[in-house]
């Protein structure tokens, strides 16, 4: 049986799909079978941070409404043989999403795959409960910022409340916290919220702290997963973050401003 | 709408009178449960004409209050009410438990005569294009424009009797204990809201609304390890965040009416 994690934020422009890709990269980089599906539809964006935007035929609303199946909608990542890419339909809306069909088709993938990564939209509306209505665990993204986790906090009731595992009394989702976005100098100067701060209102399991990074935006533009970047701290930081969702001890990095050694501060002042 | 006191048989000595009179007071008709959506509404109203409103004396009219609607809220209503200077001072058209949860709160139950009486006046006097009675000719009813329709409702649980929570109350969860305590081992977020009949506890930061005696209990009370609550209720006495002393946030305190006056106290 998979384990089915949604990334999940109520705020948009956090960096949910990164995370998605990200992970299930990480994922499958260690051997694990994951796909990662997009629930964005109208709004698709994974296949371009995956990189496989021209290999869409048929997509994740085509598959529930029986017009293709699963083998034919996946996507196979060019980079890595265990992972697969559900794409969304760029031309319905969300309304297409049905608890009936995304449940055969989660159960169906569960079948063949470790791992089942769902990409949720933002809000609260009708396609980020259907995102997070079968999960086992939630990765809530969040940055460190009032608005971003006031709305994940929200995201956190919906989903101890109107998850499946809720309504059956089954064990609760697990609930990990990921900051996305932190800028230690900028929270040194009090500028940003600190993990603490942000700890301190959502308390939850923390899954790593992402640090903001140019290596973000280039890898997206080049539809390669940040992951992928080992050189960068964004892309290590990630990597830590798939460590510690296997069960890994790793400790948190990027916390803190760099100290700038002599010579930097000589040529770069 | 009148209301007419059955004429009573004056007392003998010249100490005073009981005599009958009729007056025109503005009636608050509920169409619904969401207190919110109706404070917005009736915020705004109140901030066009805040002379009018200031004293005015005003019924609440629950004849047209859906009866699958949920409680109506009454204490937090009058709260409400008085926070805009008014004085709500008497229901009418409600049912049992509204009459009961109505004199609780001492307010004072129009029975259906007074009602007819009320209505064959309002006819006679042609009451509805009053401007005493613009609130109920424009009807408080909640605003629905804010919220998109694929929203799922604010979560709520409902049980009877006292109600032990140890998990965080998160923004937009409602947690209410009817006909008993609530406590809180937990975070209470900010966007949240507690109701109890009785009195809450919450053992962690209180970021969140809490609302104790719902039922119109005035010996209900709150207590927290942490104050940081955004709205704190007694029977309908409230007091939100900004008139909450500097001093007493992030401290453990008690919450409590005396003489029907919010008091916050360190434990």
């Amino acid at each position: 049986m998979a384990r089915i994690i949604v990334i999940t934020s109520g705020k948009g422009g956090v960096g949910k799909t990164t995370t998605a890709a990200a992970l299930a990269m990480g994922l499958a980089q260690r051997g694990k079978r994951t796909v990662v599906i997009d629930f964005d539809v109208g709004l698709r964006n994974l296949d371009l941070i995956m990189g496989c935007e021209r290999r869409v035929v048929y997509d994740f609303v085509n598959v529930i409404n029986q017009e293709a199946n699963l083998n034919q909608a996946l996507i196979r990542d060019k980079r890595c043989d265990h992972l697969y890419v559900l794409p969304a339909s760029q031309t319905r809306d969300k309304d297409a999403l049905t608890k009936e069909g995304v449940g055969r088709i989660l159960e169906e993938l569960s079948q063949i795959y470790d791992f089942i990564v769902c990409d949720s939209p933002a809000g609260i509306e009708h396609g980020a409960t259907m995102a997070m209505y079968f999960a086992d665990d939630a990765v809530v993204v969040t940055n460190p910022e009032v608005s971003s986790v006031r709305d994940s906090d929200r995201m956190l009731g919906i989903l101890s409340s109107k998850s499946r595992r809720a309504e059956t009394n089954d064990e609760p989702i697990r609930e990990f916290l990921l900051l996305t976005r932190y800028d230690p100098a900028r929270v040194e100067s009090g500028e940003m919220l600190s993990v603490e701060d942000v700890q301190e209102i959502l308390s939850l399991n923390l899954l790593g702290i992402i640090p903001e990074s140019k290596a973000v935006l280039t890898a997206s533009n080049s539809g390669s997963p940040v992951i992928l970047d080992r050189e960068s701290d964004a892309g290590q930081a990630y990597g830590d973050m798939v460590a510690r969702y296997l069960g890994e001890e790793v400790p948190h990095r990027f916390l803190h401003t760099e100290k700038k050694g002599f010579l930097s501060r000589l040529f770069r002042g | 709408m009148a209301v007419n006191f059955p004429n009573n048989v004056a007392d003998g000595s010249k100490g005073f009178e009981l005599k009958a009179a009729s007056f025109t007071l503005p009636i608050i008709r509920l169409l619904d449960s969401d207190i919110e959506a109706v404070a917005a509404r009736l915020g705004a109203k109140v901030e066009k004409a805040p002379d009018f409103f200031r004293n005015t004396p005003v019924v609440i009219d629950l004849s047209d209050f859906p009866s699958g609607a949920g409680p109506v809220g009454l204490p937090l209503l009058v709260g409400l009410l008085r926070g805009y200077g008014m004085i709500p001072f008497g229901v009418r058209g409600g049912n049992q438990e509204q009459n009961a949860a109505a004199e609780a709160l001492e307010l004072a139950i129009l029975r259906d005569s007074y009602v007819r009486a009320g209505k064959s006046a309002a006819n006679a006097n042609s009451l509805e294009s009053d401007a005493g009675t613009e609130l109920e000719a424009e009807q408080l009813q909640p605003r629905s424009s804010g919220v998109s329709k694929g929203e799922p409702p604010p979560t709520r649980r409902v049980s009877t009797g006292s109600m032990v929570v140890a998990r965080p109350v998160r923004s937009g969860q409602r947690v209410y204990a009817s006909g008993g305590d609530l406590s809180i081992i937990a975070a209470v977020s900010s966007g949240a809201e507690l109701m109890a009949d009785g009195n809450i506890h919450v053992y962690g930061p209180l970021r969140g609304r809490a609302l104790a005696g719902m039922n119109g209990n005035l010996d209900a009370r709150i207590f927290c390890q942490d104050l940081q609550a955004e709205l704190v209720s007694i029977a309908g006495h409230y007091r939100v965040s900004e008139n909450i002393p500097a001093e007493m946030r992030g401290f453990p305190v008690q919450i409590f009416l005396d003489q029907k006056i919010l008091r916050i106290e360190k434990l």
